[in-house]
């Protein structure tokens, strides 16, 4: 149904070897996503670690925004380029092309218009990379289903009540609405709740279904 | 008690006044180069006083310029020689501190206007022999920044590592960004804005109307009067002193209570702490401050609009700007709010500037950028950190 292609990343070996020394997989696999060099903006960077990873292993020139003031703090004080800030809000005053990559990692459920953070992201960079937790993981149907509550796992551990998380979607439907927003899905990599890649070759119900999280570059369809 | 000090006869009206020639300073005298100011006119001679701290390195690539505030002056991190008071940034800057004076070579010149060494309107006027007073010409930011690259220039030093200051010295890193971009690696605006709010504006000229109002002001001919505003000056500085500070940090640090007494003597006397408080702030400001230089620098302040200078536009400021920025406001800080800090990082993401901001939680108001704030300093030392390693530094420190 889309351009996309599950099969030209190399996430085997390098990912894990390097998760096990301390890094958290996806943001290994969203490291790997970007080009060497390359001037990125990392939407909800946390406490910077990913930009740390990005400016150590990928030579990037590497800007945050982050919500939490803890946070920004904590990665100012560390030396990397980090403004206060909100996906929502703040991404229109960046100009056009200014990056080239925009990543969003583990922010998009906590948007209040992710479709809106979407279209900025690609607006202001070439490319996007977007990785969530994947609502339609098995275990997160399971929950629901047969104990009738509202699923906790290790991605996803808060109460309803007191979640940041207000958008939850599936892989299936991030992929809707990339066609909707027309971009264009350039690579993709699922991981399973150990924190292992998914195969390349399963069709994507599979994914859908045993996929923990998911990690999409995207780029626009110019 | 207030009534004596402030009335009390000026001290060694004979003596050389520290305008003219300042103690444990350095002085560059501009004889032959003016400064060109944007009032139309150009002021020469002039002199900039100021101390340096630190070494400068072979490559000349570690100079720190520190701007001060409103009240501020050169002796940044060492003894001020009138009030015999510690330097007045030196949790920040000094060996060991966040601007390391055993790294970096840090320059604090005494702004154009002011009353410490560089000429300002209580200094001579060497046409008359006499202090200049009102006919000393209106100064800007700008006209600061203009006299302090002049002095770069005689030390010989090309680019600066970092400008850094708070408050008016905020304003000052602002401007040498938008007016020397190549020149400037690194900046450090500190509680400040890009343009001087009405609000601002109002504060300034009720200070200004209490030093005029005062009859020894002498339409500020004072100095050839043999006179002094002392209490006018002394107001202006109590209300601008209470602007610095918070409602919170006000009551946690004086709350309704009594000064020395029980009871409210039913009379004007400084019953509440909080008004002894201000009192002895005002006394002790006009020991070693001339009432014509706030004049003078509050009014710089006010005419400080950056976006004004280009079109309207911030961002155009700082178009293509090859400078790194850490911006940091205060929570407190209601004089220059965190969203003052917020449009100059807005201007700054717009001019796509490698640019960080912090805004620090604190009860302590606008003067929390000279206190004792630990974040404050683990960011300042660490966005410095971060710089020096991409400026080279370090490997020869």
């Amino acid at each position: 149904m889309s351009t996309l292609s599950r099969a030209d990343i190399d996430v085997s070996a390098t990912g894990i070897a390097r998760a096990a020394g301390g890094a958290r997989v996806d943001l290994v696999l969203v490291a790997e996503m970007v080009e060497r060099g390359a001037k990125v903006l990392d939407v909800g960077c946390g406490d910077g670690e990913l930009l740390r990873i990005l400016s150590e292993t990928r030579d990037v020139d590497g800007r945050g925004i982050e919500l939490s003031r803890e946070g920004v703090n904590e990665c100012v004080a560390k030396g990397l380029a980090v403004i206060q800030g909100d996906a929502d809000t703040d991404l229109g005053n960046y100009p056009d092309d200014a990056f080239d990559y925009v990543i969003l990692s583990q922010t998009l459920q906590a948007t209040r218009q992710p479709r809106v953070v979407l279209e900025h992201m690609l607006r202001i960079g070439r490319h996007a990379v977007v990785s969530f937790p994947n609502f339609g993981h098995w275990q997160v149907r399971l929950q629901l289903l047969f104990a009738g509550h509202m699923p906790r796992t290790d991605m996803l551990p808060f109460s309803w009540y007191d979640t940041p998380n207000i958008h939850h979607c599936t892989i299936k439907d991030f992929r809707q609405l990339c066609t909707a927003v027309g971009v264009r899905m350039e690579k993709a990599v699922a991981l399973n709740a150990w924190g292992s890649p998914l195969r390349l070759n399963a069709p994507w119900w599979f994914w859908n279904l045993f996929g923990e999280q998911a990690v999409f570059l995207l780029s626009r369809r110019d | 008690m207030s009534e004596a000090s402030l009335t009390g006869s000026r001290e060694a009206a004979d003596a050389p006044r520290e305008a003219d020639q300042p103690h444990d300073s350095l002085v560059a005298h501009f004889g032959d180069r003016p400064l060109r100011l944007d009032a139309g006119v150009e002021l020469s001679p002039f002199q900039i006083a100021y101390k340096t701290y630190g070494r400068l390195n072979a490559a000349r690539s570690n100079a720190v310029l520190i701007c001060h505030a409103l009240t501020g002056d050169q002796h940044v991190a060492s003894v001020h020689p009138v009030t015999k008071k510690a330097g007045w940034w030196e949790t920040m800057v000094g060996p060991g501190r966040p601007i390391d004076t055993e790294r970096y070579f840090v320059i604090c010149p005494n702004v154009v206007g002011a009353c410490m060494g560089t000429t300002g309107p209580s200094s001579t006027d060497p046409k008359t022999g006499k202090p200049w007073g009102l006919d000393f010409p209106v100064i800007t930011i700008r006209d600061m920044v203009r006299a302090q690259a002049m002095l770069l220039d005689h030390l010989g030093i090309e680019s600066l590592f970092t400008v850094a200051g708070g408050s008016m010295g905020g304003m000052q890193v602002l401007q040498w960004a938008a007016s020397y971009p190549e020149r400037v690696f690194s900046a450090l605006p500190i509680a400040c804005a890009t343009r001087h709010s009405a609000q601002n504006i109002a504060f300034h000229e009720v200070g200004r109307q209490a030093i005029m109002a005062d009859p020894e002001w002498r339409g500020g001919r004072y100095l050839l009067e043999n006179t002094n505003p002392r209490r006018g000056l002394a107001v202006a500085r109590m209300g601008a002193h209470i602007t610095y500070l918070s409602d919170a940090a006000l009551h946690r640090k004086f709350g309704r209570k009594f000064q020395d007494r029980a009871n409210p003597t039913f009379s004007f006397d400084a019953d509440f702490e909080v008004e002894s408080y201000l009192r002895h702030q005002g006394i002790s400001f006009v020991e070693r401050f001339d009432a014509n230089s706030y004049l003078y620098l509050t009014r710089a302040m006010d005419y400080f609009d950056l976006a004004a200078d280009h079109d309207g536009v911030l961002a155009k400021a700082f178009h293509r700007t090859p400078t790194r920025f850490c911006v940091i406001s205060f929570t407190s800080d209601w004089l220059f709010p965190t969203p003052e800090s917020r449009a100059i990082v807005q201007a700054l993401n717009a001019a796509s500037a490698r640019v960080s901001f912090a805004e620090i939680v604190t009860d302590k108001g606008h003067d929390a950028f000279l206190l004792d704030e630990p974040e404050l300093f683990a960011i300042v030392r660490g966005f410095l950190d971060g710089a020096g390693k991409a400026r080279g530094l370090g490997s020869e420190s």
